[in-house]
């Protein structure tokens, strides 16, 4: 990766993509909230999206792979706690190997927006989320339950459609935390070389 | 000692809209064993600070430590200069105390077993005997700056630059950190809004506005600051 | 709550439990072509004998795979009936067993191998990718670096919770998720000052 200022380093991206990759598997094992209906949601996809419109393309599928790693390693850091290969060998497997490219694509598409639609445009994060959500972990996932739970694509279908509404109310969530982060720190994506303010305070 | 040069150095920060002059053309030579660095919040003394091991850059200006540039040699200055941050959780960045010590003697020792020996050699200097394998989420806050000092001296390096150590500490810590900073063969820098722990510095410079506006014997800064505030 | 992220990682002595990591991941893979390839029932309740067999080896008390299963249980039970209503019963009885089977097999190296034996293994298996620009050493500096944020961002998040509340904000999303993420950001960005300062950037 290749920076003009020897202040944002290395080490401040591998310690965003860890950050994020925590922050990931925070969403994930926080109880989930039932908002519509039965189906109760979890955070997880709102944490893998916003790590794309965060952190950028290159960054962002850096970081849910991180996190996919921690998780296939034993840290129960998945829905419900679980982790292990097992998940992987599971049905929702298209799901999780959606997660990294969704976030990609979602960052791809968040860095080609002018920088005030960055920090202010809301409908249009939005969408980026909804289209990578979409494209990626929805049709992956669907696919994977074609393949490990033999299912047709139909009865696929019967089941993906259960989490619609669930993704919409947390892109929109993931919309409006993105473009508050990018108001915050607006050198996040657009980097260019800067001195720190003494005042910038560490948790 | 160490000779730290900072010439007609000037730090511009980006914003939204126009610069911000965070450090105006400032020029000093630093040689003595103890300085503190004091004045208001946002005065530009942790960016003083900063610029010693180049986490902060000079817009314009030069800074020097033992003839070294910090803008061209930054790796060797880095070795040379130890850092010590307010909030010792941002700094520790290893799960546990003994792998955070063993990531700062990487580079002294290669060997993976020898390098954890050395590490826990370190925790026991430092008082932290036991605590190893402790989780650093699970230490106290005054053990957590102990251990956050511990992985920065343990390179050796020959300049401390402290900024404001003790702040989020309680009285007792506070008073540890402070009697470990000042008991240090290193030369130290200490950025610090404790007066009575600048007093005891050999020289004191006073901040204010991105200028030095006093620079001299620790009291007669302090004295100054106190009249000032 | 990081109490629970000790992953289900049983201490042992068996020879599963000294067995390298990167063997039994290699294993684990094989074995997942192996069991999706090969058709038939029979085959199948081979493949569940002995993962069945390694799960009394590894020692660890039946719980923890029943707790693995337990994650798999309606997704079973529907592809079952499913299956046996489409298929007839020996179809159901493979899909379900190979997927048990392999969910057992799985679990059998989370419940042997600890979590960082398994990270080296994986950090090792990156050093033919050298080549390509993956970098072992930053890998293995990224799962330290994650572990560690962990507890941290779970404690920002209560402090935020806490705020939320005391400001009668609990039932906004947005008051209690922004912080958060601003607060993860900034405190990556001073570790990566704190990585800098102690030289970590200068090795690349």
């Amino acid at each position: 990766m290749s920076t003009h200022s020897p202040r944002r380093s290395t080490g401040t991206d591998i310690a965003l993509i860890a950050g994020f990759a925590a922050l990931i598997a925070i969403c994930a094992i926080l109880p989930s909230i039932k908002l519509a209906g039965p189906v109760p949601i979890t955070l997880q996809t709102f944490g893998v999206l916003l790590t794309g419109a965060v952190l950028g393309p290159r960054r962002g599928f850096l970081a849910v792979m991180l996190y996919l790693a921690v998780g296939a390693a034993g840290l129960p850091v998945f829905a419900d706690g679980r982790s292990g290969f097992g998940v992987f060998s599971g049905p929702s497997v298209g799901y999780l190997v959606g997660f990294p490219l969704a976030a990609a694509l979602c960052g791809f598409i968040v860095t080609r927006l002018p920088r005030k639609a960055i920090q202010t445009n809301v409908p249009l994060i939005f969408a980026a989320g909804l289209v990578s959500s979409a494209l990626f972990i929805h049709v992956l996932g669907m696919a994977g339950l074609v393949w490990r739970a033999d299912v047709t694509w139909a009865g696929a279908f019967d089941i993906d459609k259960v989490f619609w509404i669930g993704d919409i109310i947390k892109n929109v969530a993931m919309a409006l935390v993105a473009t508050a982060v990018h108001r915050a720190f607006p050198d996040l994506l657009h980097r260019r070389p800067a001195p720190q303010p003494e005042s910038v305070s560490t948790a | 000692m160490s000779t730290i040069e900072i010439e007609e150095v000037t730090v511009r920060l980006p914003t939204a809209d126009e610069d911000l002059l965070v450090l105006d053309r400032t020029s000093l030579r630093l040689t003595e064993r103890r300085v503190a660095l004091i004045g208001p919040n946002g005065s530009g003394k942790s960016t003083l600070a900063r610029l010693l091991n180049g986490l902060v850059t000079a817009t314009t200006g030069r800074v020097v430590v033992d003839g070294l540039d910090v803008a061209k040699q930054g790796r060797e200055v880095r070795r040379r200069v130890g850092f010590a941050f307010t909030d010792p959780a941002a700094q520790l960045v290893m799960p546990t105390a003994v792998e955070d010590v063993a990531l700062s003697l990487r580079r002294l020792h290669k060997d993976k077993r020898e390098r954890q020996r050395a590490a826990l050699a370190v925790l026991d200097a430092y008082g932290l005997t036991g605590l190893g394998d402790r989780s650093v989420h699970s230490l106290s806050g005054g053990q957590r700056q102990l251990l956050a000092l511990a992985g920065v001296l343990a390179t050796d390096p020959s300049i401390l630059v402290a900024d404001e150590p003790t702040t989020l500490l309680d009285l007792g810590n506070s008073r540890r950190i402070a009697d470990l900073l000042f008991s240090l063969e290193q030369q130290l820098v200490l950025v610090t809004h404790d007066l009575d722990l600048a007093a005891r510095c050999d020289r004191a410079l006073l901040v204010h506005d991105g200028r030095v506006v006093f620079d001299g014997p620790a009291d007669e800064a302090v004295a100054t600051y106190r009249a000032m505030a | 709550m990081s109490g629970a992220l000790l992953g289900s990682y049983q201490p042992g002595g068996t020879w599963l439990h000294r067995l390298p990591a990167s063997a039994k991941l290699w294993g684990l893979l094989v074995l997942g072509v192996v069991v999706v390839a090969v058709r038939g029932p029979v085959s199948t309740m081979l493949f569940l004998a002995g993962a069945l067999g390694l799960v009394a080896w590894s020692g660890a008390g039946l719980r923890l795979f029943l707790g693995a299963l337990r994650g798999i249980l309606v997704v079973v039970v529907l592809l079952g009936a499913y299956q046996a209503w489409q298929h007839g019963w020996p179809r159901a009885v493979e899909s379900v067993g190979d997927l048990v089977a392999l969910v057992l097999l799985a679990t059998v190296l989370t419940v042997t191998t600890r979590i960082d034996e398994v990270l080296d293994a994986i950090t090792r298996g990156l050093h033919p990718f050298a080549r390509l620009g993956v970098d072992p050493e930053k890998v293995a500096l990224a799962f330290s670096l994650m572990l560690r944020a962990i507890p941290t961002t779970i404690e920002i998040a209560d402090q935020t919770r806490d705020a939320a509340v005391a400001r009668g904000l609990q039932r906004s999303l947005r008051a209690r998720l922004t912080p958060v993420v601003i607060r993860v950001v900034a405190h990556a960005r001073a570790t990566g000052d704190a990585l800098h300062a102690r030289g970590i950037g200068d090795d690349a």
